[in-house]
């Protein structure tokens, strides 16, 4: 008898309710793809809109959690699909090791992270995740099982790295790891007081590894675009003070608090998102100057209040994230900014990115920068966010598919022109019948 | 997480089930070097392997089956180093109507939720009895055994067996460096409960039920007994006999 649940991604909307069935083994996940009805494999739900289920439901990979090899000479592992994130930092940090690249939140498993191809603050240096992959194993349309790396099935292996579940599940995967001397980050904080500032300060950081800036998006006029930068490095044992230089690779777990419920009414208004901005500007801009983080700290500030997502309430909300072109982004950025602060509808927090290129048929990154909002959701917001849309595509960019769950196929077509090719290719080889969700669906994948 | 410091091995049998790999997970991580048990190697190489990997503690899978009660003197005196902690997991649910009806079948539940687990008790006893350190016997019983219900009443007999097993046992070896825990846990969400329409306030994880056994190992407490269980059960055993035997749960 299937038990109905609410299933929604990270950002609470869509919301459905269908079948989580989290099988246990490989044979048990096979005996699912070969049911009735296409099926889509999904993580730990941190993809924000509808690209981890379909009407029917979703197929929960957190059983298939273990890790299988870990070569601590060469810094390479090798996991179940549904290991988390966190997990493998806890394994190999005291080691000295640590993720080539990682998104926002620990908490994503290593195949959510390969079908999303997660880009971190390090993407002009190093690429997305799916360029530190050795391989991966795929349980194809009528479950066999398929190795694919850069040299073994390439074509399967690009088409699968931030193809979003829809070439297959997953199964498994080996990937490098990066040396590290210790546990702690050197950060270096700058205040831009406009876009213009903060663009010539990445210009000028090329070489620095991890660069990320916070904007407030709602400062208009001569303060648009004003931002914080962080650059970060991890920090060499020479770098720390005596009482971590003994013990470098070791730290203290953070204490974490959580949102108990989701708040009926948001407490996220024009008024206290505008008061947020600005304050977190200042803090900021009070802030300046080199300092020590952890890791936990400085990769994952969100994942220290959990269920974090609940503040923005019932109606949930909705992440947008586009990247323009080079060439195109200073322009792009201010139309964006200028239509946003025009709306009044600015975002909790707002993040301004270099990205760079990297593998992947339909993935995200591109040479250029990324703009992360997020949005209460409303019906004011969904006009808002289309005409993101215009302004992104008019400037030759895409959006970021983990992030969206309303995009209309039309436009994604035209954002993404390896669209029509990757459907082609799922009609040809079976997958298009076997493995969708609620937007591939929309958008026509 | 930070660098564990160096604590003595335990031994977990039972290794497979949930709440087994739950504890393993933790105990790992908090340091202890570990050995996981099950009849058969194949069962628990990859778990033990995936511990090892998470932890960068020593684990090592082992074959022992409970019922086959002669060697486990043998296979415990065989671990080098010796584990100061042993846990039983050992439990199965069995067929309550099979049971009934095939007194083969009642005897594999007996002997694997009982006559097995009593056994490695005992030969955990000897062994730690040659221990100069705390060291402990945690068994895992259940709630099932605090009255019998047509539903399981093997089961609940056996678990019944073991619970009474465990507390002479304590009684035996006060006064020694052995503590013996007893563990009944309520409803656990894992692969022996999956399916069954269970009351969701009294369901636990196993990631739950298995910290609080671990905290009873560092705390050397004597019985694990959710209170929400101990209330419900207090009750459930207070039913005069005339009214608990018309009842249907």
């Amino acid at each position: 008898m299937a038990v109905l649940t609410p299933i929604s991604g990270w950002g609470r909307y869509p919301r459905i309710r269908g079948e989580l069935t989290a099988p246990r083994s490989f044979d048990d996940l096979e005996a699912l793809v070969g049911s009735d009805g296409p099926v889509i494999a999904r993580g730990n739900g941190r993809s924000y809109g509808d690209s981890s289920f379909n009407a029917a439901g979703a197929v929960s990979m957190l059983r298939l959690d273990r890790m299988l090899e870990f070569d601590a000479q060469a810094g390479v592992i090798t996991c179940e699909a549904g290991v988390i994130l966190g997990d493998v930092i806890n394994a190999v940090l005291p080691r000295g090791w640590f993720p080539p690249v990682t998104p926002g939140t620990k908490y994503v498993t290593i195949g959510g992270m390969i079908a999303s191809n997660v880009h971190g603050k390090n993407a002009v240096k190093n690429g997305a995740f799916g360029d530190h992959l050795a391989w991966f194993d795929l349980m194809r349309a009528g479950g066999d099982v398929v190795r694919c790396s850069p040299q073994e099935n390439d074509a399967l292996f690009r088409d699968t790295i931030g193809g979003m579940g829809l070439t297959g599940v997953i199964l498994r995967a080996a990937f490098q790891l990066r040396r590290v001397e210790s546990a702690w980050i050197r950060q270096d904080r700058t205040a831009h007081g406009h876009l213009d500032d903060v663009m010539r300060a990445f210009d000028e950081s090329e070489d620095a590894t991890y660069r990320v800036a916070w904007i407030d998006v709602l400062a208009r006029g001569r303060n648009l675009g004003r931002s914080v930068l962080d650059i970060g490095e991890h920090a060499l044992v020479s770098e720390l003070p005596a009482k971590s230089a003994d013990a470098p690779l070791a730290w203290k777990t953070r204490r974490k608090k959580a949102v108990p419920f989701t708040l009926p009414v948001s407490p996220l208004n024009g008024l206290t998102v505008r008061a947020f901005n600005a304050m977190h500007y200042r803090l900021g801009r009070a802030g300046v100057g080199q300092s020590l983080v952890d890791w936990d700290s400085y990769f994952y500030p969100l994942d220290a209040l959990l269920h974090w997502n609940r503040i923005y309430g019932r109606p949930g909300f909705a992440q947008y994230q586009c990247v323009l072109p080079m060439a195109t982004a200073h322009d792009g950025l201010v139309r964006l900014l200028e239509t946003i602060s025009g709306a009044g509808r600015g975002s909790f927090l707002a993040v301004l990115k270099r990205l760079g290129p990297t593998c992947g048929t339909l993935s995200f990154p591109m040479d250029g920068y990324t703009l992360a909002l997020d949005f209460p959701w409303s019906k004011p917001t969904a006009r808002l966010l289309d005409r993101l849309d215009e302004l992104t595509l008019a400037h030759g960019g895409r959006l970021y598919l983990t992030k969206d769950s309303r995009l209309s196929a039309s436009r994604f077509t035209e954002m993404q022109p390896e669209a029509g090719g990757f459907r082609a290719m799922r009609t040809l080889d079976g997958s298009a019948g076997s493995f969708s969700s609620l937007q591939s669906e929309r958008l026509g994948l | 997480m930070s660098t564990p410091s160096n604590r003595p091995p335990v031994l977990i049998v039972g290794a497979t089930s949930d709440i087994s790999l739950a504890l393993a997970r933790r105990l790992a991580g908090d340091g202890h070097p570990l050995y996981l048990a099950a009849r058969r190697i194949d069962a628990i190489e990859a778990d033990a392997r995936d511990i090892a990997i998470r932890s960068g503690q020593p684990v090592t899978p082992i074959v022992l089956d409970v019922t086959q009660t002669g060697g486990l003197q043998a296979a415990l005196a065989a671990l080098d180093p010796a584990p100061h902690v042993i846990v039983s997991m050992v439990g199965f649910m069995g067929d309550q109507a099979q049971s009934e009806a095939d007194p083969e079948a009642a005897k594999v539940v007996i002997d694997t939720n009982l006559t097995g687990p009593a056994a490695l008790m005992e030969a955990g006893a000897v062994l730690l009895a040659g221990i100069d350190a705390p060291t402990a016997l945690v068994g895992v019983s259940s709630v099932a055994g605090d009255r019998g219900r047509a539903r399981n009443y093997y089961y609940g007999a056996a678990k019944a067996g073991f619970t009474a097993l465990l507390s002479g046992l304590r009684q035996r070896l006060a006064g020694t460096k052995v503590a013996v825990i007893t563990v009944k846990p309520g409803f656990v969400a894992t692969r022996m409960t999956e399916g069954m329409a269970l009351p969701k306030p009294l369901v636990e994880s196993a990631e739950a039920c298995a910290a609080r056994i671990a905290k009873a190992i560092s705390a050397r407490r004597m019985v694990v007994y959710p209170w929400k269980w101990r209330i419900l059960m207090s009750v459930i055993r207070a039913v005069p006999e005339p009214v608990f035997r018309k009842m249907k749960f």
